[in-house]
């Protein structure tokens, strides 16, 4: 049939299963909004209050479901606002499809009105991006858009789509569902010498990261930890992948992972990387990692084996299919005086647990755990509360734990947030700083107009607190630009307030847990602004470019 | 530090060497050399790069081409078993008639063709592969070269074998 562009665009999100999407409208993109206002039955709009937001919120949509987050934005000003949403979705490889406008193709490359080169600008921070400039081609691009989105590693695509080209009348048929291309196996040359490997070794380790949630390989995880008689540790994006309280289950390992697993991976003679890229906030001084170990790496992107490790094996893949091709070539371990040094390093971390009453970190997090119905989704933004949220919250699910990765951005979590609690239903927790909250606090006003179900957990403690860590530890104590408190004079309840939202402020543990219980019963978002001493820090922790053994467990006053 | 030449078959499609050679900078690779045409296939176009690295950064390349939609079979071509030619354009400056047979006498000797011979200037035109082009360039330098310029290497494997045979196989 013939139908306009815009018509395409969104008949083909439809045909496609999208059922929610994040924009805001602008001049070149009036047509698609005049598509999605006649089909809203079948397809709700989410209008953000800046374009970053949609691009978070289609992010934590897609990290929450594994489906494809869809987002929306005008030429100009709209499209280069979306461009650290889009990068935090590229650093961590999630499957998001971007459409923008832009001028018509007449007045491409005469810097016209709101006219920007998004696909030149976004070009390092996708996975491929497109400019359609044939109306008939429109509806296979966007579908070829979600393919590559969802297929292999998965990643951001975006797509620009002149105003002339929206206008324009096109053909359209229905052409059904785009399945992402089947997992495989690229490259397993090594596979049975990696087998040898594992078998011959006494200290082997599992090590995974957010690739085994890609590719729903958490099971097959854990068949390969007990085969092998492995602890298992993962990087801040395998949080929640396997069981907090998994008997091999160590915890995070890195800049600020737990002590046993950090030791552990110093410890051991073999390790198994599954879905995870040895980023250097997991590794530390990468000349000092893995200079006595073996490794053994799997990855579905061939770019990762070797990038920044010597890997002595490398198998390309899908790490699902890797690890069921692995284990029938695997002898059932026995490592009993590894298991013993485990048992030891479990009790070290144990004796280092911060034992003080109050309102610490620790305590926070506990509070907060024992207030969570299970499976509920906790998203972060980032900094000091992220890493605290990592370390010390207990986890079921998959999928349950969202966070920026390899990107770091700050204001992440709010419109992640109401993503995540939009794809899931479900009460969502973020746990967010003060300092991050101020750069997307404009989407508590999204939040409440889609009475979003999110407690914000509010780490207040008045100060940039993770950079004011580093300059306690390695600056000599000169706080520069890190000081809120005292500077700026925000209230952040009377924010939630005036945004529509609820909130309290609390100060000690009961009424932290009392205002979560209060937070759980509340329609749409509701604020707690949980005050925290300035002098807290992120521990164990690394020092930057360090290796594994200089480990900080402990600062003095 | 190793030299190695890639044929790099690519979709013909607007804008694909810069997603080529902006992969290239932000990952820093050092590219001795690029030269991109359509080939005999319209959908197709063929780079042909030449690289500064070790083997590892040499894997690193091949895979991080992989990783780019467009680009569709990517080998590294070996110089034993591989046509290697390069074009070169130099201008010298023709007026002092002392030399003038001395420059003619050096084109002859590696069969340089003439494209231009006047009072002022000659333009010579040689073709072969880089290492003939060097040498020839080195010698000119005892005249006055006023500029020259370089196509760049082009590759062609020797044998049956073709870039089409690759496509639609394995990536990774």
């Amino acid at each position: 049939m013939r139908l306009s562009g815009s018509e395409i665009v969104v008949r083909t999100l439809i045909e496609q299963g999208t059922n929610t999407i994040f924009g805001f409208p602008g001049a070149t993109v009036i047509d698609i909004y005049d598509a999605l206002l006649k089909h809203e039955g079948d397809i709700r709009h989410v209008l953000v209050a800046h374009e970053q937001g949609a691009a978070h919120a289609a992010d934590g949509y897609a990290r929450a479901t594994g489906k494809v987050g869809v987002c929306l934005a005008t030429s100009g000003p709209g499209s280069t606002n979306l461009v650290t949403g889009i990068a935090a979705s590229f650093m961590d490889s999630t499957p998001l499809l971007v459409i923008t406008g832009n001028v018509s193709t007449s007045q491409i490359g005469t810097d016209s009105f709101q006219e920007i080169d998004i696909t030149g600008v976004t070009l390092p921070i996708t996975k491929h991006n497109y400019f359609v400039e044939n109306v008939d081609e429109l509806a296979d691009t966007l579908r070829e858009a979600y393919c590559i989105a969802m297929s292999g590693r998965p990643g951001p695509v975006l797509v620009d789509i002149p105003k002339d080209v929206q206008q324009a009348m096109g053909e359209f048929a229905d052409a059904g569902l785009v399945e992402p291309e089947e997992p495989r196996l690229l490259d397993v040359s090594q596979m049975e010498a990696a087998a040898a490997c594992i078998n011959a070794c006494h200290r082997p380790l599992v090590y995974f990261g957010g690739g085994v949630v890609s590719a729903h390989a958490e099971q097959e995880v854990m068949r390969l930890a007990k085969k092998a008689d492995a602890p298992m540790v993962c990087s801040l994006m395998g949080v929640s992948a396997v069981p907090t309280q998994h008997s091999r289950f160590l915890g995070m390992e890195g800049m600020h992972g737990h002590y046993a697993a950090t030791m552990a991976m110093k410890n051991a003679d073999c390790i198994i990387a599954l879905g995870c890229r040895f980023n250097d906030r997991a590794t530390g001084d990468r000349d000092r990692f893995g200079a006595a170990v073996h490794i053994v790496h799997v990855d579905i992107d061939g770019s990762e084996i070797n990038k920044t490790t010597n890997d002595d094996f490398g198998i390309v893949g899908d790490v699902r299919l890797a690890i069921d091709a692995l284990l029938p070539l695997l002898e059932q371990a026995d490592h009993r005086g590894w298991r013993e040094l485990l048992v030891k390093l479990r009790a070290d971390e144990r004796s280092q647990v911060d034992a003080r009453q109050g309102l610490t970190p620790y305590n926070l997090m506990r509070t907060v755990d024992a207030s969570r119905q299970e499976g509920a989704p906790v998203v972060t933004d980032v900094g000091q509360h992220q890493m605290w949220a990592a370390q010390h919250l207990a986890f079921t699910h998959p999928r349950e734990f969202v966070t920026n990765g390899g990107l770091g951005a700050m204001g992440f979590g709010l419109p992640a947030a109401i993503g995540v609690s939009m794809a899931t239903s479900n009460r969502t927790l973020l746990v967010v700083g003060d300092g991050g909250l101020g750069m997307s606090v404009q989407e508590l006003a999204t939040a409440v107009s889609v009475k979003a179900p999110i407690t914000v957990l509010l780490v207040n403690n008045g100060t940039l607190g993770m950079v004011r860590q580093w300059q306690r530890l390695f600056y000599d104590g000169r706080y520069s630009s890190t000081t809120l408190a005292g500077y700026r004079q925000t209230d952040y309840v009377a924010v939630a307030k005036a945004f529509g939202a609820n909130g309290t402020r609390v100060e000690t543990v009961d009424a932290l847990a009392n205002a979560l219980d209060e937070a759980s019963q509340a329609k749409g978002p509701y604020l707690i602004d949980c005050v925290l001493s300035e002098n807290e820090l992120v521990l164990p922790m690394l020092a930057p470019a360090g290796g594994l053994d200089d480990i900080i467990v402990r600062v003095g006053e | 530090m190793n030299r190695y030449t890639f044929a790099i078959l690519v979709r013909n499609r607007f804008g694909v060497l810069n997603r080529v050679t902006s992969m290239f900078r932000r990952r820093r690779f050092n590219i001795a050399s690029l030269t991109v045409s359509e080939t005999e296939t319209a959908d197709y176009s063929r780079i042909t790069a030449v690289f500064d690295g070790d083997d590892g950064s040499k894997e690193q390349l091949m895979r991080q081409l992989y990783k780019l939609p467009e680009v569709v079979v990517v080998r590294e071509l070996d110089r034993e078993a591989t046509v290697n030619s390069e074009l070169l354009l130099i201008k010298l400056a023709n007026r002092d008639r002392n030399k003038r047979n001395d420059i003619l006498d050096a084109a002859s000797a590696f069969e340089a063709k003439i494209m231009e011979y006047s009072r002022d200037a000659i333009i010579l035109q040689l073709v072969g592969d880089t290492l003939l082009i060097d040498n020839f360039v080195d010698l000119m330098r005892d005249y006055e070269i006023l500029e020259s310029c370089r196509t760049g290497v082009i590759s062609l494997s020797r044998g049956m074998s073709t870039m089409r045979d690759g496509v639609g196989g394995e990536r990774m």
